[in-house]
């Protein structure tokens, strides 16, 4: 059990470890760096030569590299080159606000994704699950992009309830920042519930055929004891490790839904740091959303392991 | 003579597969109207060049952000051009890239995944933590780097995609290679001596085609997400080509008062994104392989 979880965690660092090196060969075969982009005509000569030096671009790539990941391990991740400020602190803000937008989302979502799932498994086939299972493959299907893009016409534009583009500096209170967040959280909420909505009912619909279930039925246990007490608990379990990599996943979709709003969180700054060429922070932007992917991951992993007894003994489901 | 019977259920012709699956697909209605909307957009990708009544770039000061009328029947938008034509030459270039990215993703995808789950050991594990490497940088900023490192012409967004939505089938052709690995006739056809080629030629990916594929066609439709998302952020193809992404965030600064230029690409995009979907998961059905306990990797 506890070999398990070393292993778990070991792999997950190794998989950040090739996802440092896929980003920065990535990010160093790109035409052009930046001193370049920077200097942009004066880019020659003397001054280049002092640029290169100034951002220690001068060493050669593998001592760069090692230097870069010694300090990022301490959560340095260097200068961002078209602020000229620390990364640390470009991202800090940024970080905090795509933490309000996504766990929002998540919060909002959860429940209702878990209620949904139920009600359509329990009701399979019937109205109620024709339903709500063609509103969640419209909502699962469409582009995030679109469904800001109408949620901002419709509620924004045509009813004007809400602001359609956040437009706040980035270091704003969380109490300013609640009106200009709902329809941002609305867009990705949206998804990720219909996602998951869909999981919970296959999962339902699973455990509820089992053998167990029937007999449950059979001995005349009542319906809503049986399905609290028998089928949630086991039905759950499985749904979670989904989940996980459902809320992962979102994370791109969370980067265009951020820029559609306009809003300051990670995923415009992805936008803006790859436009502007601004590579230390594209690097380190790709391992902060790959550790994120990797440690919810390892926690949904984690969790299935603690609440199911039947899987410690087993090797973890990958 | 029963023998013979199952015999001959084995050798049915592939014509008569193919309309046995599409009789299925068509039985249930989400089946039917997935595969007519993307039958319909396949068409209208064909014959759109022909029947669009205007020029795509043409561009009119004098008819700059027109209301639908009988001459332009989705308005015009900022720059005079008519939203029809564009909407429906906006399909051909979706259409095309990701129909092509889809056979890329699913041929290096699915030979790498039953490579690995067939020979298993050291080269299984490393090639499995660089998949999972790649599985872990968010979609988006990998398709950014690759696309601002190699820019966004046809014959780069075709292989990007199709590497990048590939490295999700490795790992499905894998575990479905590890399913029927274990099964009597491997081990009798290792005992009469095939090579691991004819192995995997004659008898594994007869018995993982159709988790592969289906696979697959769910790609082709976060594919086409993936790319729509790319053109609207302006990393995808380069203007005046008509594709819908562009389109959208073209129109989408003008929408308060001229929703029609972003309407039409809107349903375009999205009528195709639901038709793929419905179809795939019809498809999968089809088949009998249940993908709905699957996450969107």
């Amino acid at each position: 059990m506890l070999f398990l979880i070393i292993k778990r965690i070991l792999l997950g660092f190794i998989t950040l470890f090739i996802v440092s090196i896929i980003t920065f060969v990535g990010t160093e075969v790109l035409p052009g760096d930046a001193c370049t982009t920077y200097l942009e005509r004066q880019a020659f000569g003397e001054q280049l030569e002092a640029c290169y030096r100034r951002l220690g671009l001068n060493v050669p790539a593998y001592e760069r590299y090692v230097s870069w990941a010694l300090n990022a391990i301490q959560g340095d991740f260097g200068y961002s080159l078209s602020g000229e400020m620390p990364i640390k602190d470009v991202l800090g803000p940024r970080i905090k606000n795509s933490l309000v937008l996504a766990s929002a989302a998540i919060f909002i979502g959860i429940p209702i994704a878990l209620i949904l799932g139920i009600i359509t498994a329990l009701w399979r086939d019937k109205l109620p699950d024709v339903a709500i299972s063609t509103v969640t493959i419209f909502a699962m299907t469409i582009p995030e992009f679109i469904s800001a893009t109408l949620l901002i016409l419709i509620i924004a534009i045509w009813l004007e309830w809400l602001p359609g583009i956040v437009i706040v500096p980035t270091d704003v209170s969380f109490l300013e920042l609640l009106p200009n967040i709902i329809l941002p959280v609305v867009a990705i909420a949206m998804i990720m519930t219909a996602h998951m909505a869909r999981m919970v009912r296959s999962s339902v619909i699973q455990v509820m055929a089992s053998e167990y279930v029937q007999m449950a039925i059979l001995k005349g246990v009542p319906y809503w004891k049986m399905v609290f007490k028998h089928v949630l608990p086991n039905a759950l379990l499985p749904a979670i490790n989904v989940v996980a990599l459902t809320i992962a996943w979102l994370l791109g979709g969370v980067v265009v839904t951020e820029v559609v709003f306009n809003y300051p969180g990670l995923g415009r700054l992805v936008i803006e740091s790859i436009s502007n060429r601004d590579l230390p922070t594209v690097q380190a932007l790709a391992i902060i959303l790959a550790s994120i992917y990797v440690s919810i991951n390892l926690l949904a992993d984690l969790l299935t392991l603690m609440l199911n007894p039947r899987l410690k003994t087993l090797q973890i489901r990958k | 003579m029963k023998l013979d019977n199952i015999y001959k259920e084995e050798k049915k012709s592939t014509y008569a597969k193919l309309s046995e699956i599409i009789i299925t697909m068509t039985s249930r209605p989400s089946g039917l109207i997935g595969l007519s909307i993307l039958v319909f957009h396949i068409i209208l990708a064909f014959i759109s060049p022909y029947i669009a009544p205007h020029d795509f770039k043409a561009i009119d000061p004098t008819l700059m952000l027109q209301a639908p009328s009988a001459e332009y029947w989705f308005g015009t938008d900022d720059l005079g051009r008519d939203v029809f034509t564009r909407t429906i030459l906006g399909g051909r270039t979706a259409l095309t890239i990701t129909f092509f990215g889809s056979l890329i993703a699913l041929l290096w995808g699915g030979l790498l995944g039953i490579f690995c789950g067939l020979v298993g050991g050291k080269i299984d594990d490393v090639v499995m933590r660089i998949v999972d490497a790649f599985l872990s940088i968010p979609w988006i900023l990998a398709m950014l780097l690759i696309v601002s490192l190699l820019g966004t012409s046809t014959e780069v967004l075709i292989p990007a995609l199709g590497f990048f939505y590939g490295k999700g089938i490795v790992r499905v052709a894998r575990a479905a290679t590890h399913d029927v690995i274990a099964k009597d006739f491997i081990v009798s056809a290792r005992a009469r001596g095939h090579s691991n080629f004819s192995i995997i030629w004659n008898e594994i990916i007869p018995n993982v085609r159709d988790a592969i594929l289906v696979e697959g066609a769910m790609r082709w439709s976060w594919m086409l997400l993936g790319f729509s998302s790319l053109s609207f952020l302006g990393f995808g193809v380069s203007p005046p080509t008509p594709d819908w992404g562009l389109m959208i965030s073209n129109a989408r600064g003008l929408m308060s008062f001229a929703y029609w230029a972003v309407i039409a690409p809107i349903v375009g995009l999205s009528s195709l994104i639901i038709g793929i979907n419905l179809t795939a998961d019809a498809f999968a059905k089809a088949l009998g392989i249940d993908r709905s306990t699957k996450a969107p990797v």
